[in-house]
């Protein structure tokens, strides 16, 4: 791992590369990939099986193993999926928003990005089915009536919410695989053996001809320009999970920005967690150099300041205009018993970045990694925080003070999905190009004779 | 490489040029314009604004079915979301029965799924439909790398004044295919 820092002048980009490099340079990704790649996977595979076991145990012996009690019925499970479709988000802001923005830098990062994306949504998911209780009733959630001919209610934020992550998962599938089609193919015309094969099969015939960029190009505008609005829409239609309820500390209008914000504060952390290995194992230093770490580490500063924002906000509402519930609901946050929690929160996603406004910081790799496991421990715990310690602390509660303690079935499923995820990210890392071929070409000067630019 | 072409079709005659640098490729576009040529392919392994204003094709009809799904997915999640709740009329904290504000959320959602899926099937379609209508041409590896080319359809009686024009723009090589 490369820790040293540079100045501006020598960062931004790779001109030096020539196309043909390029091509090289990500083809060798799905080479060998050395030992601890290996080792990555084998821990992934594991906690994905301590997963599974706690899972099925769970399947027989029910939610009771969840540590669920009065009133706190929404808690790690919930927490998961929250967590997981935050970390989604900043995978759709590299690959559309910035596209539409045309931020040159995206092109290095954004294939990781959105590789995240559709894998962390698949691991959120998963979250509501095993909260269901009775999961081999999922398709339930489906809208059809039951059998006295009732449909499900419309004007239920769980509903949008099956609706917004269906479409959310879908569409950056979609965008994935999009992108994917031509670098696919620069990938075919170099492989050898059953890998030709697969990406003869997987490329769907592309060739670049410009009937097929004069399709491509606008279709991939459009895409992003779907995916923007829908980015923005997703992680508020999950806020609205909490927000149109009644629950203190819940009841805010505040939370559709306060919740994208903090997905993609979350998500820009992942990006780098995932970034800073698959660049060492992979020799990726001459495409994903310090200045992208630079910008996404500027991302992360940008949404942190307005997580930070939106908890002083929190904070002052709950004080100077909220009802007696809202007050008691904050101050339990603080000091009621789950105070390591709210700090642990406080600490990671409102204090942490501000280290970020320096440039040593942020060009220092060692720095930055350590942060982004930070700033996910943060946002994990501020989902913590919000679903199941007010639900905890909910003070006009005759049971009051109920107390909730997570399992070994909450942390062990918990683990089981950062098993799933990083296990299907390896594996798609190792057999797909991971970085754009075509889009990075793009960044480079195209090739010409010394004297004839034009 | 079978698999590669699952619509196959006779070989078409031609010429396939091969060059290294994008300039030379825009000229070659310009001078086979210029010589009355139409119907020729030209490979990119990337998307360069050069070659689409050299190129100066029409605007790809993708937008239409982008649009049209939209339209479409809107409208059915307003269906749906009126229809399932008068269907079943049941009040839900006191809102009218078919309550327009909470519904926004899902046409919306149904917007973005089905002009995306649209858009897909519209790129597919499109370049299946155009790939039809060339044929099979002739291709070269190097063209997703990097190397731009052109394939100009030719019989063999013609092929030579186009080898002449391409080999005169800059092309690095020039073969029958």
């Amino acid at each position: 791992m490369t820790t040293h820092t540079t100045t501006r002048a020598q960062t931004p980009t790779h001109h030096t590369l020539s196309y043909d490099d390029v091509t090289r340079t990500i083809a060798r990704t799905l080479g060998s990939p050395g030992r601890g790649y290996y080792v990555l996977l084998a821990c992934a595979v594991t906690m994905l099986g301590i997963g599974v076991i706690c899972l099925l145990y769970l399947f027989r012996y029910g939610l009771g193993l969840a540590g669920y009690s009065m009133p706190t019925y929404w808690a790690v499970y919930i927490t998961c999926f929250v967590f997981w479709v935050g970390i989604a988000h900043s995978g759709t802001l590299i690959s559309a928003i910035l596209f539409l923005f045309r931020s040159g830098w995206r092109t290095a990062v954004y294939r990781v990005a959105e590789i995240m994306t559709v894998f962390a949504v698949m691991t959120a998911g998963l979250f509501p089915l095993i909260h269901i209780g009775r999961q081999w009733f999922f398709y339930w959630l489906v809208p059809y009536p039951n059998e006295r001919g009732l449909w499900p209610n419309f004007k239920s934020p769980l509903v949008w919410d099956e609706f917004a992550i269906g479409t959310y998962f879908t569409v950056s599938t979609c965008f994935l695989i999009m992108g994917l089609i031509p670098d696919i193919a620069a990938i075919r015309d170099v492989a050898t053996g059953w890998r030709k094969k697969l990406y003869t099969l997987t490329a769907l015939g592309w060739r670049g001809t410009n009937e097929q960029w004069r399709h491509y190009r606008p279709a991939y505008l459009y895409l992003a320009a779907l995916a923007t609005p829908l980015v923005l829409s997703v992680h508020s239609v999950v806020s609205w999970d909490f927000a149109m309820s009644q629950v203190p500390a819940w009841h805010e209008t505040l939370f559709a920005p306060y919740f994208v914000a903090g997905a993609i504060y979350s998500g820009c952390a992942m990006v780098i967690t995932l970034l800073i290995p698959l660049r060492a194992f992979f020799q990726l230093e001459e495409l994903v150099t310090l200045h992208h770490f630079e910008n996404l580490a500027k991302l992360i500063l940008l949404t942190g300041m307005i997580v930070c924002y939106a908890y002083v906000t929190e904070y002052f509402f709950a004080w100077y205009g909220g009802p007696t519930p809202e007050r008691e609901a904050f101050w339990y946050r603080a000091f009621g018993r789950f105070w390591w929690a709210g700090w642990t929160m406080n600490v990671c996603n409102a204090f942490l970045p501000w280290l970020l406004w320096s440039k040593r910081i942020r060009t220092n790799l060692v720095a930055l990694f350590v942060i982004s496991i930070f700033v996910n421990l943060g946002m994990w715990m501020e989902r913590f925080v919000i679903i199941a310690v007010h639900l905890a602390g909910e003070p006009f509660e005759s049971y009051v003070r109920a107390g909730y303690n997570a399992t070994w079935a909450d942390w062990g499923i918990m683990l089981g999905s950062f098993g799933w995820f990083f296990m299907w990210f390896l594996l798609f890392v190792k057999n797909f190009p991971a970085v754009s071929v075509a889009e990075v070409k793009e960044e480079l000067p195209p090739p010409e004779h010394a004297g004839r630019h034009r | 490489m079978k698999l590669e072409s699952p619509f196959a079709q006779r070989p078409t005659p031609g010429v396939l040029a091969v060059f290294g640098e994008l300039g030379a490729t825009v000229d070659a576009i310009a001078a086979l314009k210029r010589s009355g040529h139409q119907g020729f392919t030209v490979y990119s392994p990337l998307a360069r604004h050069e070659l689409e204003e050299a190129l100066a094709q029409p605007v790809s009809p993708v937008r239409a079915y982008t649009l049209i799904g939209g339209i479409a997915g809107c409208s059915i999640g307003a269906w749906i979301t009126l229809y399932m709740s008068y269907d079943w009329p049941i009040q839900v904290g006191g809102k009218p029965i078919g309550s327009i504000p909470p519904y926004v959320v899902i046409m919306f959602e149904m917007t973005v799924l089905f002009g995306a899926l649209t858009t897909l099937l519209g790129v597919i379609f499109n370049t299946i439909m155009a790939a039809r209508q060339r044929g099979t041409i002739a291709y070269d590896p190097r063209f997703t790398n990097d190397k731009f080319g052109i394939f100009v359809p030719a019989e063999h009686t013609d092929a030579g004044p186009v080898e002449k024009l391409l080999k005169g723009c800059g092309a690095e090589e020039v073969r029958r295919g």
